[in-house]
């Protein structure tokens, strides 16, 4: 039998139990704690889309098992967050950009795209064809996507409020 | 990028004085996209909720021998199991989406297998349980015999006779002849004549959200379903399945996580309407990826085979074309797409002297059926690799040839119909090749090739198929805006645009109007968000309903302000004397005079399509559907001789759309066919071997990433203003991709001075190419 045990996580700085099987993965258990901006696109670490981020990196949540995320902060795309009023600058600028079709991609690739600027606060067009590899999108061809994270890029560095 | 237009000048969006038609808009569902806020159909759940599975046959043919749930049922937290024999009084209709009530005799198909097994992956029962992992383990528990029975795997073989019959007779699901001119004729008047097979593979539309969907019984035993699906219209089918009257099923969309037609048959919900009415409790059922690649129909494989006579001066003399579509082991919209690729199969040129058979056959693959361009991206990879091959066979210029032959305004299309809106082939070939400009240079193993393609694609369903859309219009009292249509939105913006348009009538901004949309219960039915037909339609629908709005709002401003009524207009949520901006009155005002008065402040209407009788079987002559989009792409890449490896260096789009409503969303669209084109030319393939899936996964199956994008893409959007849709749009969703694939092909070859017939053009086959192409030289 599975072995039901209760687990405490750190979900955008907010401590959440659940009770969680041992094989349960981590998105498995975010979405049963109502964190639906996490998506599930193919549960294989293939398609990016249930991204979260884990000590700054993304890491699909699909391939972890809640119990391993003990004692490590996750960060959903609802953590992408600025103090007061304004948009998170990524976020603002997925919607200026016209980055957004369907939307189901966008919660990973945000949160990919947040990752690569923390390594990166400045990624080249190449440099984000590789950071955003691991993220599939059916709908935009990534253009726009590029597009939106320059304006972010530029925002972050320049606002100096990341 | 919007390119400016030297040889053609063009009116501009501009010039027509719109507030906000054709602006590239932040669209209304972009913010709660950003935010995590949107909820997809998978996002909600219910009190008492059961988690809902189905078994799936492992094999592609064979006959159930027996199925015994009875162990499975036993297990402690199973609520409902569902075999052939529970279901065996309903089928489920494969064809049309109910919205029309055509339907073609003997084309359902089983909704659980009863005896036999048609497909791999064909369901064989549904688990209901408490959670899912019960719902998997009593899954495990079903025992059932399956005794393998030979198929046919290749619909060239199963058109033999004595071949295993899948569907009817003869494996034949549906058929279309044109026949035009005089052919033999044709290629008397010929001086080269050009012979070539060109084939296609099966592809999947690979959308980020697998299907997913809920259903509960209501206080009146109306059976609710919240689905992620194209088509609402759907209930009356499924009332059908489950045996209710239409009246007693509703389907709820949610934003869809993509479609690209992949989520136009029905997927989940008569699953759900069954467990649903069995149980009486709310039932979810969320497709894992890899119940997503056994639970929609797949693009049809065509084998199309072309003989085309040319003169030296380059003028085709007339085409023969034989086209054969694996329909896979259900008919669902073959004969359909059939249709749309044997319409296609010309190309945008005048062929006066044609003669196509075209054929969709059943196999034990799995089914087919829409797919973005639905017939006529297998046409266009097809005609536009004819078309080098003609005027390379002449020696001509890729683009002069073209120019000979286009089709223009008001010249009969295959089926005889006169295009009655602008045809700017000529203009975005041109267009697309300027701005691609001269090769890069080639460098060490690296050859680099362009390629153009052009193509018709239609926008709005077919004609025989009576089309029609509604919308509701409504001003609140405070002057914001309410539109409630039918449609769904999968992704391109469907309900933003409607918002767009309702506002430029009656001068509201956007973010003060709301969309209800997509619930067959409330709001209005607009069909189907499906052959580039939705902005179409549903535009119209509102721009109908919105005008008349107007129409009612000037007329009472006008008494109010002391003037004429075509002295007045409305912007900025204001009704004011044209000229004299400071003499308003604001909307909400307005709205209260009305009110007052009794003066009717929402509005209902439909609009219809040309509504028109089938064709004529015997000629395939008449008119199949309201209008064509036209335009072209142009592609560089660069080959790696050593490896076959192939970058798409640069790609330019260019595209008649008549009108953007947002020019955003009009370049999305336009980005995204070009990726989805460059995967369908370059890695996506599902293998089937004996209708064994072998590439069940993201790792398998390579849909483009961002490192697959082209390093410069241009898209040029050209707006004639000549559609039948709201504004003079015509429609982008599919038009976007259908020339993409080809250009690629041609560069391809252009690269490598060697053609691969056989799509995907991977580097294995670009390796053999070089080395055939080598031996014929040396």
């Amino acid at each position: 039998m599975t072995n039901i045990k209760p687990v405490t996580l750190e979900i955008n700085g907010r401590q959440e139990t659940i009770a969680a099987p041992n094989n349960m993965t981590l998105l498995e258990a975010l979405r049963e704690l109502n964190h639906f901006e996490v998506k599930c696109g193919c549960e294989k670490g293939d398609c990016g889309a249930c991204a979260v981020l884990i000590d700054g990196e993304a890491v699909d949540s699909c391939l972890m098992f809640a119990h391993s995320a003990v004692g490590q902060p996750v960060t959903t795309l609802d953590g992408l967050a600025r103090n007061g009023d304004d948009q998170h600058p990524l976020k603002k600028a997925f919607v200026e950009k016209g980055a957004i079709q369907c939307g189901y991609c966008i919660p990973g690739m945000m949160i990919a795209a947040q990752s690569m600027l923390n390594k990166n606060p400045n990624p080249s067009k190449q440099e984000m064809r590789e950071g955003l590899g691991g993220n599939l999108c059916r709908c935009t061809g990534y253009n726009k996507i590029f597009d939106a994270i320059e304006a972010a890029a530029s925002e972050l560095c320049g606002g100096g409020k990341g | 990028m919007d390119m400016p237009n030297k040889k053609y000048p063009l009116p501009r969006t501009e010039e027509k004085h719109l507030h906000q038609v054709g602006k590239p808009l932040v669209r209304t569902d972009a913010r709660g996209k950003s935010e995590g806020k949107t909820r997809y159909a998978g996002d909600y759940v219910m009190p008492n909720m059961l988690h809902a599975i189905v078994l799936r046959a492992p094999m592609a043919s064979a006959t159930l021998k027996r199925i015994d749930a009875s162990r499975a049922r036993a297990l402690p937290g199973v609520a409902c199991i569902l075999t052939g024999d529970d279901t065996s009084a309903h089928d489920a209709a494969t064809d049309l989406p109910g919205q029309t009530g055509r339907q073609r005799l003997n084309t359902d198909n089983q909704i659980l297998v009863r005896t036999r097994v048609r497909y791999h992956g064909e369901p064989l029962a549904l688990i209901a349980a408490e959670t899912r992992a019960i719902a998997e383990k009593a899954r495990a528990m079903i025992e059932f015999e399956l005794e393998p029975l030979e198929g046919v795997y290749d619909p060239e073989e199963a058109l033999k006779p004595g071949a295993p019959i899948v569907q009817s007779h003869d494996n034949i699901v549906g058929s279309h002849k044109i026949r035009k001119g005089d052919i033999e004729k044709a290629f008397k008047d010929a001086d080269h004549i050009v012979e070539k097979t060109y084939r296609t593979q099966f592809i999947e539309h690979a959308f980020l959200e697998p299907e997913v969907g809920m259903a509960w019984v209501d206080e009146n035993d109306v059976v609710n379903i919240r689905v992620s699906t194209q088509v609402i219209e759907h209930f009356r089918t499924i009332a059908e399945a489950i045996g209710v009257a239409h009246n007693r099923v509703r389907i709820l969309g949610a934003l869809v996580g993509g479609g690209f037609g992949g989520k136009e048959d029905i997927t989940v919900e008569v699953y759900l309407a069954l467990l649903a009415l069995a149980t009486q409790r709310p039932v979810k059922m969320v497709y894992t990826r890899e119940d997503s690649w056994f639970g929609h129909g797949k693009r049809h494989p065509f084998v199309i085979k072309y003989r085309t006579g040319v003169t030296s001066e380059g003028k085709i003399t007339g085409s023969k074309i034989d086209i054969v579509a694996d329909a896979g082991a259900y008919v669902f919209l073959s004969p359909y797409v059939l249709l749309y690729c044997a319409l296609a199969s010309p190309g945008p040129y005048r062929v006066d002297n044609l003669q196509v058979d075209s054929v969709a056959v059943a196999t034990n693959n799995m089914f087919t059926s829409a797919f973005r361009g639905f017939g006529a991206c297998q046409a266009a990879i097809a005609h536009e690799q004819q078309m080098d091959e003609l005027a390379n066979t002449i020696g001509m210029d890729r683009v002069e040839f073209r120019r000979k032959n286009y089709l223009k305004k008001g010249e009969p299309i295959a089926t005889g119909f006169c295009v009655e809106s602008e045809v700017w082939t000529e203009q975005c070939v041109d267009q697309a090749m300027e701005a691609l400009g001269d090769k890069s240079p080639a460098r060490g193993p690296l050859r680099i090739g362009q390629g153009v393609a052009a193509y018709q694609q239609s926008y709005g369903r077919l004609t025989m198929m009576h089309d029609t859309s509604e919308c509701w219009v409504g001003i609140e009292m405070d002057g914001t805006v309410v539109v409630r249509s039918g449609v769904t939105d999968i992704g391109a913006g469907q309900g933003s645009a409607l918002c767009q348009i309702a506002g430029e009538l009656l001068g509201v901004p956007l973010e003060r109007t709301v969309i209800y949309n997509s619930d067959s219960a409330v709001t209005p039915l607009a069909g189907t968000s499906t052959a580039s037909r939705a902005l179409y339609m549903t535009g119209m629908a509102c721009k109908t309903a919105a005008s008349a709005l107007r129409e009612r709002m000037i007329k009472r401003a006008a008494k109010e302000l002391g003037v004429q009524i075509h002295h007045v207009d409305l912007a900025n949520s204001k009704a004011f004397v044209v000229g004299r901006t400071e003499e308003f009155i604001t909307l909400k005002e307005l709205v209260g005079h009305c009110a007052r008065d009794g003066i009717h402040r929402s509005e209902l209407a439909q609009f219809n399509a040309p509504f028109t009788d089938p064709i004529d079987p015997e000629t395939g002559q008449g008119r199949v559907h309201p209008d064509y989009v036209y335009g072209a792409q142009a592609i560089e890449v660069a080959v790696d001789t050593d490896t076959g490896e192939v970058t798409v260096l640069k790609s330019v789009a260019a595209h008649d759309i008549g009108q953007c409503i947002n020019r955003a969303a009009v370049e999305g669209q336009i980005e995204g066919g070009t990726a989805m084109g460059i995967g369908y030319a370059l890695s996506e393939e599902l293998i089937y071997k004996q209708g064994q899936l072998m590439t069940p996964s993201f790792s398998e199956y390579l849909i483009p990433t961002a490192e697959d994008t082209p390093l410069e893409h241009t898209s040029i959007i050209l707006e004639s203003r000549s559609g039948l849709g709201p504004f003079g749009a015509k429609g982008i969703g599919e038009p976007a991709l259908t020339p993409v694939a080809p250009a690629v092909a041609n560069a391809i070859a252009d690269a490598i001075g060697a053609r691969v017939l056989d799509f995907p053009v991977t580097p294995e086959k670009i390796l053999k190419a070089l080395e055939a192409s080598t031996a014929v030289t040396t």
